[in-house]
């Protein structure tokens, strides 16, 4: 497909471009393939915006006279305005937004022609894979093993093809557990506690169904996790009731009567949908300046963000209670175990293991629990909370991560090694991109494409030494201890940094860290001098 | 002492608020001016001290198998529940304590017994720190505009006015004392604030007595007077910061608000700040919402929001915002008053005057602020604090609503502000603990007839002394967002509720580390290595001659800079792992509890050991493990738990 089909008009003088935080500028707007390019004619200075398609996510136009206004909503939630002369320049160039910004082929999206010219394609993609992973843990190597199984991905489609797995659960049992599994997800190690050798194990629901169909190799699996320890903790991320009903439609949980070792905790979690519409209910309500104080107030309430921000905050708090303290292993999972199961898996990492704390740490995490876990980015961050399209896939379980984890670095602001600038690139980054990470739904996908070779790996770029400095945290300072979060809703605070990032509010507080990290600079130049 | 009935309980528990289980049993003894409760805990020495003068209100309940329980609600909003093994023990305590919190004169209050080793010569001088005719000289002030009258002398004119006020130059003493007459209190118009930019200024005032038709000529005359002051301008705000409604309808009782047709030039405006019983109403709620036990997220939004305490906050602050903008966009002069004018009409001149100058922004030009706007202009603080047992109608929360909407700006402008909200809040405990004598009385008059400059402490001077503690590291003078006048955003989304206040006492409810404290640290050996390494320059400078040893010397002399820098690397370190709540607590009020007659050794002191108490403990690794972990969580076997019944109860389960 030629992008030029779609572009009638490709540029267009003498338009006035309006958004947060700058003065009206009047220059030249044009469209390409992937971008949207306005470049100010204004004397002296040459400000250029460079706005990537994949970004916007609704526009609206507004004809009046002659003349039209295009406001362009983006999935970062900047809100950006042009007024553009000629009524048939401005329905072409919002035509163009309209078809290019929701292109449906992953291979014409930009960062397959992203290229760089410091850096080559054949760099290192990634900073995690399960072998390092494995390799790294020596003391893993007795009790647990690394399994191909999965290697031409027929087992389960959203796995990586090497997991890890207890050591004598062999090949064909692992597929026929898989079978057992929904989406063939069966349970595989994603932490190891070296403080105690207990673990974190996700999976799916299991498919017992009405007849509550068992699985041997199942529960031998789950057995062979706990080997010598008198029992593990399941946190089911749904309801017992949305448990129970799951079962009318083939899925279910493991009971009692078959894993006797296992406690099943059940914890609520939203998701789908229910999140998507929590988001866009918060987006609004922080786009509504007039709104008196109450309204205000019930508005974020009636959005449920916060609460979900401290229904994941508390799960995972329970799951690191269950790892750490009470010393035994514990599986979670909820349906299909690509949401909420990885969600609080994650937050419980960075709540227990300090090297998920450093900034490639932190990235590592996220390349094993989100992108090789197999997390539907290009399902779940098709739009954002803006969008008029009718809602599919979406749900912004990603966000919710970052949202929880800057509470986590807010409340142990020392703790932590990156900053909250990554969180916010990282917002932004898996809603519309340059970088190849997070297009796709698996890694099969990606590999069916050809995404590590034709695009370039967004981690890598992050820890690159230019940009380490401006997502580090200054103020790091390494503890080995578990920082648990409060969760009490006195502690938990809307996320200003992002949603409220295009407000002059948002300028101040990066002022301050800015100050923050001048600070720093100067007493380290000082002290190691 | 005769009101003490029961000087020692033992066996006492103090259950923790946030997880009811988990308890501390120790002895409560009741002294003449706290009540202390000691762990019995082996090996630690945890104390919890309260000034009975912070004491709100104690309840008895009802007696129980395990005890009779005793709920102690303080000013600076700590709240204790004890339980008392016998229900007798409870009763006296509870009797002595309601005496004791409540003082029927004066004299009773802690300032006047408050002895710390400061002799006589010293104390008189913590009472000159401040002056406030350098603050209306900083501001350009007597000039060709604007005298200073001594028509107040001896309070003559208005007994709850300071004795020195600034009128314009043209205002005579029988236009004073005839305007004086038609306000309530006599509380004339008198000039709060004067930007020597522009010569804008904020006077300030009570409710003219002009019921359905009555007129003054020399009130109209005063704010003819007033105009004329600022010699740029043809008009006038006159701001009544009371709801409309409320303003007409003291109309009935003979009050009521200045008619624009009888005096010329001004542009009248109402900007409705609800009153005194509204707010102590709204606080009230607030608290209630604060005080839950384990509260939804919704449960917390939907209380806050019932509570319309954000509400009153953002009222507040937009009136600041109208009169900073008149004074410093349009260069017009401000009038502003409520009904008498010593409590919304402080507010207002107070967060306009923070808005306005960056002067009021620092530490010092903070506290003069407040002695301006709030305790010479006769702020009422002894009725709305409720040193002395009276009205319960007279108290409320006007003094906390003042410092919240700087603590709102200190949220928005980081850089802005030369104090920290570690300085809001001792200020506001030590309005309420009557240890100093700042707060005593309700003016200027009582004061002096009460003698506190003689008798007691100055808040100020103390505050000052100890300045490092209340610095915010990253104050920059310069910085943009200092400059001139702030101009905060008031959309709803930028108000924030103050856990640091309001839940000042749940310590698993605050952040676990402190970038402020970090950032003081290091800034503090920042400038230790740069005094360090301008005396090294030196030092080789000199050896520079003796070229032999030259290059060795400079070696050795970077070698000794490096020697002495790890100490912040260890401190940063520390704050990691120390910070434990009760170090947070702990830092804010630096004082040991086994000394209490040293400086402030004051308000409340959650601390194990004297010398554990120090903000920068490097040895604390006793207690790491609770340190952080403290948040934790209900056992996930919470059903059929078999784990102690001390642990924690809850958090993570909220279901």
């Amino acid at each position: 497909m030629e992008f030029s089909e779609h572009i009638k008009t490709a540029n267009v003088e003498d338009v006035v471009l309006r958004q947060p935080l700058h003065p009206p500028s009047r220059g030249t707007l044009c469209i390409t393939g992937h971008h949207l390019l306005f470049s100010d004619r204004e004397d002296g200075s040459s400000r250029q915006l460079l706005l990537l398609l994949r970004n916007i996510d609704a526009i609206e136009k507004r004809m009046s006279g002659s003349s039209g206004t295009i406001t362009i909503k983006c999935k970062d939630l900047r809100v950006l305005r042009l007024e553009i002369p000629g009524m048939e320049q401005c329905l072409n160039i919002a035509h163009s937004i309209e078809t290019l910004s929701c292109l449906d082929s992953v291979s014409e999206m930009y960062p397959f022609f992203y290229r760089p010219s410091d850096v080559s394609l054949q760099d290192q993609w990634g900073p995690s894979s399960p072998e390092k992973h494995f390799s790294r843990m020596k003391e893993l190597h007795d009790r647990w093993r690394l399994s191909t199984v999965n290697r031409d991905f027929s087992v389960c489609p959203s796995y990586p093809p090497a997991v890890i797995v207890p050591k004598n659960i062999s090949d064909d049992m692992l597929e026929k557990v898989a079978k057992f599994r929904q989406g063939g997800r069966f349970p595989v190690l994603c932490y190891y506690h070296r403080k105690n050798g207990m673990v974190i194990m996700r999976s799916s629901q299991p498919l017992t169904g009405a007849n509550r169909k068992r699985c041997r190799e199942d529960e031998l699996l789950l057995q062979a996790v706990i080997d010598g320890s008198d029992k593990g903790y399941i946190i089911d991320t749904r309801s017992t009731q949305q448990a129970l009903q799951a079962r009318m439609t083939s899925g279910g949980f493991e009971s009692k009567s078959f894993y006797s070792s296992w406690k099943r905790l059940h914890r609520q979690m939203e998701r789908g949908k229910a999140l998507q519409e929590s988001l866009i209910k918060l987006v609004e309500a922080c786009g509504d300046e007039a709104n008196n104080m109450d309204r205000w107030l019930s508005k974020l309430e009636n959005s449920k963000w916060l609460s979900h921000v401290q229904t994941a905050l508390s799960t995972a708090g329970l799951l690191a209670e269950c790892v750490e303290r009470d010393g035994h292993s514990v599986l979670v999972h909820g349906a299909e175990g690509t949401d909420s199961t990885l969600l609080i898996s994650t937050l419980a990492q960075l709540i227990m293991d300090p090297c998920c704390r450093t900034l490639e740490g932190f990235l590592a995490l996220l390349e094993r629990e989100w992108v090789q876990a197999g997390h539907p980015f290009r399902q779940r961050c098709a739009h954002s909370a803006y969008s008029h399209a009718r809602l599919q896939q979406e749900s912004p379980v990603f966000l919710l991560l970052l949202d929880c984890v800057w509470q986590l670095w807010r409340q142990f602001p020392l703790a932590l090694g990156f900053s909250e600038a990554l969180l916010l690139r990282l917002a932004t980054e898996a809603y519309a991109s340059n970088y190849g990470t997070f297009l796709c739904n698996s890694q099969q996908e990606r590999w069916a494409l050809g995404v590590k070779k034709n695009t370039h790996c967004l981690f890598q770029a992050l820890l690159r030494q230019k940009e380490r400095d401006c997502y580090s945290n200054p103020l790091y300072e390494p503890t080995e201890l578990a920082i648990w979060p409060s969760v009490h809703p006195q502690s938990l605070q809307l996320w200003r940094g992002f949603f409220l990032r295009w407000t002059p509010q948002a300028r101040h507080l990066e002022e301050a860290q800015e100050e923050i990290r001048n600070m720093v600079i100067e007493w380290g130049k000082l002290a190691l001098s | 002492m005769e009101h003490i009935r029961l000087p020692k309980v033992e066996n006492v528990r103090l259950l923790d608020r946030v997880s009811p289980r988990r308890s501390r049993v120790g002895t409560l003894y009741l002294t003449a001016t706290h009540t202390i409760f000691v762990e019995n805990e082996a090996g630690v020495r945890n104390e919890t001290w309260v000034l009975h003068s912070l004491v709100c209100s104690a309840e008895k309940q009802a007696a129980t198998s395990s005890g009779c329980s005793l709920l102690i609600h303080c000013k600076n909003f700590q709240v204790l529940n004890f339980v008392v093994p016998r229900e007798r023990e409870c009763h006296d305590v509870h009797l002595s304590l309601q005496r004791l919190s409540q003082p029927e004169r004066y004299e009773e209050l802690y300032c006047f017994s408050y002895k710390p080793n400061v002799d006589e010569q010293e104390r008189r001088q913590e009472w000159d720190f401040l002056d406030l005719k350098a603050d209306y000289s900083r501001m350009g002030l007597p000039n060709s505009l604007w005298k200073l009258s001594p028509v107040n002398q001896h309070y003559k004119v208005s007994d709850t006015y300071p004795a020195d006020l600034f009128v314009p130059e043209s205002a005579t003493p029988p236009v004073i004392v005839g305007s004086s007459k038609f306000r309530s209190r006599g509380r004339f118009p008198t000039l709060s604030y004067y930007s020597k930019e522009n010569h804008a200024t904020i006077c300030r005032s009570s409710q003219p007595l002009s019921g359905f038709s009555a007129r003054c000529l020399e009130d109209e005359q005063m704010l003819e007077a007033i105009l004329r002051s600022n010699p740029r301008s043809d008009f006038m705000y006159v701001v009544d910061t009371r709801p409309k409604l409320n303003a007409i309808a003291n109309r009935a009782a003979g009050k009521g608000y200045e008619n624009e047709d009888n005096y010329s030039n001004i542009k009248f405006q109402f900007i409705g700040i609800e009153n005194i019983h509204v707010m102590r109403n709204s606080q009230q709620k607030m608290l209630e919402v604060c005080e839950l036990r384990s509260p939804s997220m919704s449960d917390f939004l939907e209380g806050l929001e019932s509570s319309g305490w954000l509400k009153h906050i953002k009222a507040v602050l937009d009136a600041g915002i109208f009169i900073a903008k008149a004074v410093a966009e349009e260069g017009v002069s401000v009038l502003v008053h409520c009904s008498d004018g010593w409590d919304r009409t402080a507010q207002v001149c107070s967060v306009a005057c923070v808005l306005l100058d960056p002067y009021y922004r620092t530490l010092r030009g903070f506290m003069v602020l407040i002695e301006k706007d709030w305790v010479s202009f006769g702020h009422k603080f002894s009725h709305r604090c409720n040193h002395l047992v009276g009205d319960p109608k007279e108290v409320s929360p006007v003094i906390d609503q003042f410092l919240e909407c700087v603590w709102q700006l200190m949220v928005q402008f980081p850089c802005a502000f030369e104090f920290n909200a570690r300085f809001l809040i001792t200020i506001h405990s030590h309005i309420y603990s009557c240890q100093y004598g700042n707060f005593i009385g309700n003016n200027q008059r009582e004061r002096i007839e009460l003698g506190l400059q003689e008798r007691t402490h100055s808040l100020w001077s103390y505050l000052w002394k100890n300045k490092t503690d209340y610095i915010n590291p990253l104050y920059r003078p310069n910085h943009s967002q200092t400059q001139g006048l702030l101009r905060p955003s008031t959309a709803p989304y930028c108000f924030r509720f103050w856990r640091g206040l309001y839940n000042r006492f749940d310590r698993g409810m605050h952040p676990r580390q402190s970038v402020e404290d970090y950032l003081n640290a290091i800034q503090e050996e920042t400038q230790q290595l740069e005094e360090q390494l301008a005396s090294h320059k030196q030092k080789i400078a000199q050896l520079a001659q003796e070229q032999e040893q030259e290059q060795e010397q400079e070696w050795d002399v970077s070698q000794k800079a490096f020697d002495k820098s790890p100490t912040a690397w260890a401190l940063g370190k520390d704050l990691g792992l120390a910070n434990t709540p009760q170090d947070y607590t702990g830092g804010f009020i630096t004082s040991s509890p086994c000394q209490p007659k040293a400086p402030d050794s004051s308000l409340i002191l959650l601390t194990q050991d004297p010398n554990q108490t120090i903000e920068f403990n490097l040895s604390n690794g006793s207690d790491q493990e609770s340190g952080i972990a403290d948040v934790s969580c209900r056992s996930p076997l919470s059903e059929d738990s078999t784990r102690d019944p001390d642990s924690d109860e809850a958090a993570y389960c909220l279901s």
